[in-house]
């Protein structure tokens, strides 16, 4: 490290490290837990998005989960959560289908409309 | 690296690690390989996250979910509910009048608090120059070195109005202005890292939970100054404190933050470690400088100071660790934004390890000025076990007591000062209505006396002498005029004395005798400790309606001094009586009681003795 830029790149490359402590994201996808969840194959589906993102080297997307969504007959359900837009959910999702999110939504910014169940808060 | 979902942070502070934080990640560790889903979690051993009490405590993100007290049994219900599952456990919370507070920055113990020194301590891995680089780490060096010259650093440290938070509250830009304006061909910085208050564990803490920062700040203060060599002194107790500094040093030259030319700029440095044997004394700058040194921690006579000749001779200065870790902060943030908080006298905040009876004890961080009652009641959450306050002991061991009718006294160094109290290095034991005060004074002294360096008569002799009279008085052989001795003594020890610790050491009674003299008066004149505390002025005795005759009080007597019967119940001989307490702890009714004063029967009883006595030497 020579010069202050040099530490500026190394701070911006651990920022996102550390985004899961409140840094920037500009998308959260939260993938339904629930016990109806699991068993449709909420971890598979949770399991793709860790690794599309990761291998995309996305590193403004957060993934996390949450509980029962109330939802079962759609299970598994995804929220794709944008900064200053509406709430999207995914239903009936596999991991096929994760990646083509992946693709369509996070990197190009268009919803797969086929799979949305619902949008807005 | 594959992607997480989870920053699992568990605090491995020294208070969460004696509750058992390790095991607690390790059983983690085997749950989530179990499970197989360790790549989708991160676990980071960070340094005390302030509420001890609570440990072994922890926060998980993206939502900054708080757990305490958490097991190692607990630990298999968390990855598979929450982890899993997406569903906290809510059992595992801080519960406030029935409210289940479930993300840490709304458990009440953080509301008053500002953290600048202690920002990264619990919310960091400390062992990652990259995550201290993140949170703006090493910045305010970069810019320092390559935008000011020192003279303008020092200027930007006067105007922040920093003091010392090693005890004196000396401003820290003076020491660091003199340095600076003394021509030598080589000068020194230390850290003060002795941190000997018993009690007393901030310098610890910030030293084991963010190294860089403190690492960070000593490269700005020896380029205000213009040394080019640092030495942190850490106590020998301390190793992880030590393993963790020196980890930082190795990861900081390694990156080039460290060594010639940094940033590009003419500033070259290097640091060291020593260890210190851990003695109280060896924390006073001069003492520390000899032990450094190699020699015995004795404090030298001042003048000369260290500004002018300290280590091996050269100018040196001697900072404490919450002193050096306010400055990248300071840099980054500026002078004005520091001197914004606190008084006119005393800007930023203070860390203090709060202690004693009351509900949240721990690390905090907050803004001097801040009145004794927010500090204790609000930030310390008030009294345990429904006691009343009784009084605050401020500044260490030699600090001094302050009460009720000063909780709304403002934190800051002369506020504290002028009451008989002072700042020290933070160190805040609360006491309830059980204590008594006569005992807390000969507590403190009886460290000191231990402590003391032996190297001047008044300290040394004087201290024990003091501490005698305490002991008199507090086993019913007081006298009239002890009060006034004590006084006497304690302000001739603190007008003579060589060092700090002498020159402070009385603090503890004096500042009992004024405000608690009554309690004195009590030892001394009615042979009477009314909290029950001190054995020799209390009796004990059994309450005949309470009494049920069951004989097990009797029979752990170690003395026999217990005798009755199931009709008549049992009474104590008190003229035998040893006052072990046994009896007390038996007795399945709680029909005895402890009593303050001396029973009548053992008065009598030595009064007659004494006439006797004084017949025969007639
Ligand atoms: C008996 C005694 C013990 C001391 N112990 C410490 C200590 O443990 N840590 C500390 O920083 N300062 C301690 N001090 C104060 C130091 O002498 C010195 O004032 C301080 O390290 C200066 O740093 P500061 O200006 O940043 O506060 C002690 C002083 C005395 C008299
Ligand atoms: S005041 Fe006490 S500790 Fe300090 S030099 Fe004198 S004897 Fe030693
Ligand atoms: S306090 Fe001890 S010595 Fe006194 S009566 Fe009770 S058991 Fe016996
Ligand atoms: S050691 Fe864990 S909160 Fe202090």
């Amino acid at each position: 490290m020579k010069t202050l830029a040099d530490l500026k790149k190394i701070r911006e490359k651990a920022q996102e490290d550390m985004k899961l402590r409140g840094g920037n994201v500009r998308i959260k996808i939260v993938v339904g837990m629930g016990t109806s969840g699991i068993a449709m194959g909420a971890r598979e589906v949770m399991k793709t998005f860790l690794e599309e993102i990761s291998n995309r080297n996305l590193t403004d997307v957060l993934v996390t989960q949450t509980g029962e969504k109330g939802l079962s007959s759609m299970e598994p359900v995804v929220d794709l959560i944008e900064e200053g837009k509406a709430k999207v959910t995914y239903g009936n999702m596999n991991p096929d289908k994760v990646k083509k999110v992946v693709v369509e939504h996070i990197v190009n910014g268009r919803v797969v409309s086929d799979y949305v169940v619902a949008t807005g808060d | 690296m594959s992607l997480k979902r989870i920053d699992l942070l568990i605090c491995c502070g020294s208070g969460c690690v004696s509750a058992g934080a390790l095991k607690i990640k390790d059983r983690f560790h085997e749950v989530l390989a179990e499970k197989g889903i360790s790549t989708e979690i991160n676990i980071i051993e960070t340094g005390c996250m302030g509420p001890c009490d609570y440990g072994p405590v922890m926060v998980i993100y993206p939502e900054g979910i708080f757990y305490k007290h958490v097991t190692p049994e607990d630990v298999e219900e968390i990855v598979s509910e929450h982890f899993i599952k997406g569903r906290p456990v809510q059992r595992l919370m801080l519960q406030d009048e029935d409210k289940v507070i479930s993300v840490q920055k709304e458990v009440p113990f953080y509301q008053k608090q500002v953290k600048v020194a202690l920002a990264n301590c619990g919310y960091i891995d400390p062992e990652s120059l990259d995550e201290y680089i993140a949170t703006g780490g090493y910045e305010a060096l970069g810019t320092v070195l390559t935008e000011l010259d020192p003279q303008k650093a020092i200027d930007v440290v006067k105007q922040s109005g920093l003091r010392g938070r090693g005890g004196g509250g000396f401003p820290t830009h003076i020491k660091w202005q003199l340095v600076h304006d003394v021509q030598a061909d080589q000068k020194y910085i230390i850290c003060n890292g002795d941190e000997g208050d018993p009690g007393a564990f901030m310098d610890r803490s910030l030293l084991e939970g963010d190294p860089h920062r403190i690492l960070e700040g000593m490269m700005l203060a020896a380029f205000s100054i213009g040394a080019s060599k640092g030495f942190f002194y850490i106590r020998a107790e301390y190793p992880l404190a030590i393993k963790r500094i020196k980890q930082a040093i190795e990861q900081a030259k390694e990156a080039g933050l460290m060594g010639d030319k940094i940033f590009g700029s003419d500033f070259c440095f290097d640091a060291e470690v020593r260890t210190g044997a851990g003695a109280f004394v060896c924390g006073e700058e001069m003492a520390l400088i000899q032990s450094l040194q190699g020699e015995r921690g004795n404090p030298t006579p001042k003048p000369p100071y260290p500004a002018t000749k300290g280590l091996w001779g050269k100018p040196t200065v001697v900072n404490n660790v919450e002193t050096l870790a306010n400055l990248p902060t300071i840099f980054l943030k500026g002078a004005d934004w520091f001197a914004s908080m606190g008084t006119a006298t005393s800007k930023g905040t203070k860390v203090f390890a709060l202690t004693g009876d009351i509900k949240n004890t721990g690390l905090v961080e907050v803004p001097m000025g801040i009145t004794l009652r927010e500090l204790i009641f609000e930030v310390g959450g008030g009294m345990t076990g429904g006691h009343k306050f009784k009084a605050v002991q401020l500044g260490g061991p030699s600090g001094g007591c302050l009460t009720q009718e000063h909780l709304d006294v403002p934190v800051d160094y002369e506020s504290l000062k002028e009451r008989g109290a002072m700042m020290g290095s933070g160190g805040v034991i609360v006491m309830n209505d059980q204590k008594c005060m006569v005992n807390v004074a000969k507590f403190f002294t009886e460290f000191c006396v231990d402590e003391s360096c032996g190297k001047c008569p008044p300290c040394r002799i004087g201290l024990k002498h003091m501490h005698g009279i305490l002991e008199r008085i507090t086993s019913g052989q007081g006298k009239e005029g002890d009060i006034e001795e004590l006084q006497r003594l304690g302000e001739t020890i603190c007008k003579l004395s060589l060092c700090g610790l002498g020159q402070s050491a009385p603090n503890p009674v004096l500042s009992t005798i004024r405000y608690f003299r009554d309690e004195y008066e009590a030892h001394i004149r009615d042979r009477a400790c009314q909290t029950k505390v001190c054995p020799d002025l209390l009796h004990f005795n059994i309450d005949k309606s309470r009494c049920i005759g069951c004989s097990l009080c009797a029979r752990k007597c170690p003395v026999n001094c217990i005798s009755g019967s199931r009709e008549e119940k049992y009474t104590i001989a008190q003229i035998d009586c040893i006052k072990c307490g046994n009896c007390q702890d038996v007795c399945p009714v709680k029909a005895i009681d402890r009593v303050p004063g001396l029973h009548e029967d053992v008065v009598k009883h030595t009064e007659e003795a004494l006439q006797k006595l004084g017949r025969e030497e007639e």
